[in-house]
């Protein structure tokens, strides 16, 4: 996993509520047996005017001018601003995945989806939440400023707007080392491989019906 | 001892180990694995060279990508059929307690198959790399939804690295009305409590209304836990628990069942155990209900009529209303019995189980599919499910009034194979989202449960079920 420490990045907004895995990444490209690649068919069916499918050559796909990830002016935006409840639905790790791959190192919104908030973490992506009057801000400000950037620092958990105004934001400790580190958590709970075999035999004992 | 929930006694008798920030080490007792969210897991155990740490928590079966008809041609999609073929080899490699292949008579959808075969215990934790593992807590077991990494995580170490949630009470009191389903009571609470209404809580569904469900009525509201936002839906154990469970290829048996049973009855919330929310609903109030929208909080009954954007004050809102009516193609006002179909789905993690058959046969019994309805298809969860309700004699009823008898599997609820919505077209389904391009890019749901699918393939719009 990659790790995250700083960034200062091109923010682009995403007003839209309840945004759902579905959106993010459509079933479709679901078929691969890979982790990469899917940043070109991130919001597939709203970023394109045709009708996905993997396998195209997505260069060549007629773009919904509409959309805000092609507007130009968010050409390369590491931080995306969204809404509530991001992230529902579906709990395919590929939303996350397609976010990573297309250049995303942070999401920002007033809560998100505990399955996808949770995945974000296993692939050095960043879900921050901010009270819903900070992200309303943050969407004004990021509106109505072209190349508009949010300095997004994880030790001290702070994000830091262009003026200096500074929001903090939580983080488990868990989470903030293993980002920090890019840690591969499997190892690490390897670590209690030992605690994990003690658990297991004396559940052996008071459950043996568990155990085939 | 202190009172506790269902969800406090679940959790703190799998921690195997406990951070001082409250992170933990969760204990899973059972594996569920299909193709779609399993290849890059195995993938990392193999690069990493670590093998299963219990193969024998593994169950698995492919369902997403398997057509439901021409089982006889195989698998026509390439890339569809190479992700089927990679949990083939990925199991022959790694091993499992069970593996139900394509076609084989067991295969089914991972969340029908699993409590079927007696895969899903009471008091277990079963974990999925799919949402709609919150079906499993109808068994008073901890079940949730994981992602790809968590998957690698828990074949390697059989644990998760987990924070608890808060605890919600979702009390249905007194008697539901007569054909009024499990469906019914997850789309009225969800209506209630919102799509992200039950996010970092772990929700347990309670009283008389509940009670009352069947194991496959409590199933169904279990799966719809995640779309109120709630990773994990839970019932108390009972007899009916019990009973469903008994005798079950995996379950035990002899004075291991008898063991088992004693453990189970404990697994309920104790009297006076504390609840960071309750919400109520009583049972008289809760009508057939069709959702309107692209979130399944876009819900209301029979005998509602689409909102109107205008009314609402909330600009977030307003916007979301004004943005699912163009994508559903409907005018704020419109009675919901007024909205014809076009295509009828009867399946999915959600219904498609032998009772929820039972249910939509006993409507298109003896009747025929309207003729504006382009297509009901009807998918049976499981090789096994299929086979009781041929047993029954349901599939003659479906032929005889112009629906598709198909093989099992997750099929149009999510579209992943060749069953799918046509830009524009309408369909009632007993699914669990109503999702843009859920179902299709361009494609409008409206879920429903079982019996009132059918009646709206029937009559060719939605229709109150109790006026057939």
């Amino acid at each position: 996993m990659k790790a995250f420490t700083t960034l200062n990045g091109l923010v682009c907004p995403l007003d839209r509520a309840n945004v759902d895995t579905d959106a993010i990444i459509p079933k479709q490209f679901l078929k691969s047996i890979k982790r990469s690649g899917f940043g070109p068919n991130l919001f597939d069916e709203w970023r394109y005017l045709d009708h996905g499918e993997p396998g195209m050559d997505n260069s060549q796909r007629p773009l919904n001018p509409d959309f805000v990830l092609n507007f130009p002016r968010y050409a390369g935006a590491q931080v995306l601003l969204a809404r509530e409840n991001f992230g529902c639905g579906s709990s395919r790790e590929h939303a996350p995945w397609a976010l990573e791959d297309q250049g995303f190192r942070v999401v920002i919104a007033p809560s998100f989806a505990d399955i996808f908030f949770n995945n974000c973490y296993k692939n050095g992506l960043l879900p921050i939440v901010q009270p819903a009057e900070v992200v309303d801000q943050l969407f004004r400000e990021c509106e109505a400023a072209e190349g508009y950037t949010l300095n997004v620092d994880l030790p001290s958990q702070t994000i830091t707007t262009p003026s200096g105004q500074a929001f903090a934001f939580d983080i488990t400790e868990h989470r903030k080392h293993c980002l920090l580190g890019g840690l591969d958590e499997i190892g690490l709970t390897l670590q209690h491989a030992d605690k994990i075999k003690a658990y297991e035999a004396q559940r052996r004992q008071s459950q043996p019906w568990l155990f085939a | 001892m202190t009172a506790q929930t269902l969800y406090d006694k679940l959790w703190h008798s799998h921690v195997v180990h406990e951070e001082a920030d409250g992170t933990v080490l969760l204990y899973i007792d059972r594996h569920l694995v299909h193709e779609v969210t399993s290849p890059q897991a195995f993938e990392g155990l193999k690069l990493a060279g670590r093998p299963l740490w219990r193969v024998d928590s593994v169950v698995s079966t492919a369902d997403h990508n398997t057509p439901t008809n021409d089982w006889d041609k195989g698998i026509q999609d390439p890339i569809s059929r190479q992700q089927v073929e990679t949990l083939d080899a990925n199991i022959k490699a790694f091993g499992a307690l069970a593996y139900f292949p394509f076609k084989d008579k067991g295969q089914g959808i991972v969340h029908v198959m699993g409590p079927e075969q007696g895969a899903t215990l009471p008091g277990m934790t079963v974990v999925c790399g799919d949402s709609h593992t919150s079906t499993h807590g109808a068994f008073g077991a901890l079940a949730h939804g994981i992602g790809t990494s968590e998957v690698e995580h828990v074949m390697a170490t059989q644990t998760l690295v987990a924070k608890k949630s808060k605890n919600m009470l979702v009390r249905v009191d007194g008697k539901l009305p007569a054909g009024i389903t499990g469906k019914d009571v997850a789309l009225a609470i969800i209506g209630k409590i919102g799509t992200a209404g039950g996010t970092g809580y772990a929700i347990e569904f309670g009283g008389e209304a509940i009670r009352e469900l069947s194991m496959e009525g409590r199933m169904s509201l279990c799966n719809m836990a995640i779309e109120g936002g709630a990773r994990s839906g839970l019932v108390a154990v009972d007899q009916k628990t019990i009973d469903y469970v008994k005798g079950r290829p995996f379950a035990p048996k002899g004075e291991q069942w008898d063991a088992a049973v004693a453990y189970w009855s404990t697994l309920h919330s104790d009297d006076g155990a504390h609840f960071d929310q309750v919400v109520v609903l009583d049972a008289a109030d809760i009508q057939p209900q069709v959702t309107w929208g692209t979130s399944p909080e876009m819900v209301t009954d029979i005998n509602g009529r689409v909102p109107d954007p205008a009314q609402e004050a909330d600009p977030v809102k307003k916007g979301s209303i004004e943005r699912a009516l163009a994508y559903m193609g409907l005018q704020a006002g419109t009675p919901m019995s007024e909205i014809p179909v076009d295509i009828v789905f009867i399946g999915s993690c959600t219904n498609s189980r032998i009772e929820d058959l039972r249910d939509a046969a006993a409507v298109a019994r003896g009747r025929q599919k309207a003729a504006n309805v382009k297509q009901v298809l009807v998918v049976p969860g499981s090789g096994l499910v299929k086979a009781q309700a041929e047993q029954e004699g349901l599939d003659k009823v479906f032929i005889e009034a112009g629906f598709e008898w198909r093989e099992p599997g997750c099929s149009m609820c999510l579209a992943m194979n060749a069953d799918r919505l046509q830009p524009g077209e309408r369909c009632a389904s007993t699914s669990n989202r109503n999702f843009e391009g859920r179902q299709g890019q361009g494609g409008r749901t409206h879920l429903v449960s079982p019996a009132m699918a059918a009646a709206a393939a029937v009559a060719g719009h939605f229709v109150d079920i109790r006026s057939l």
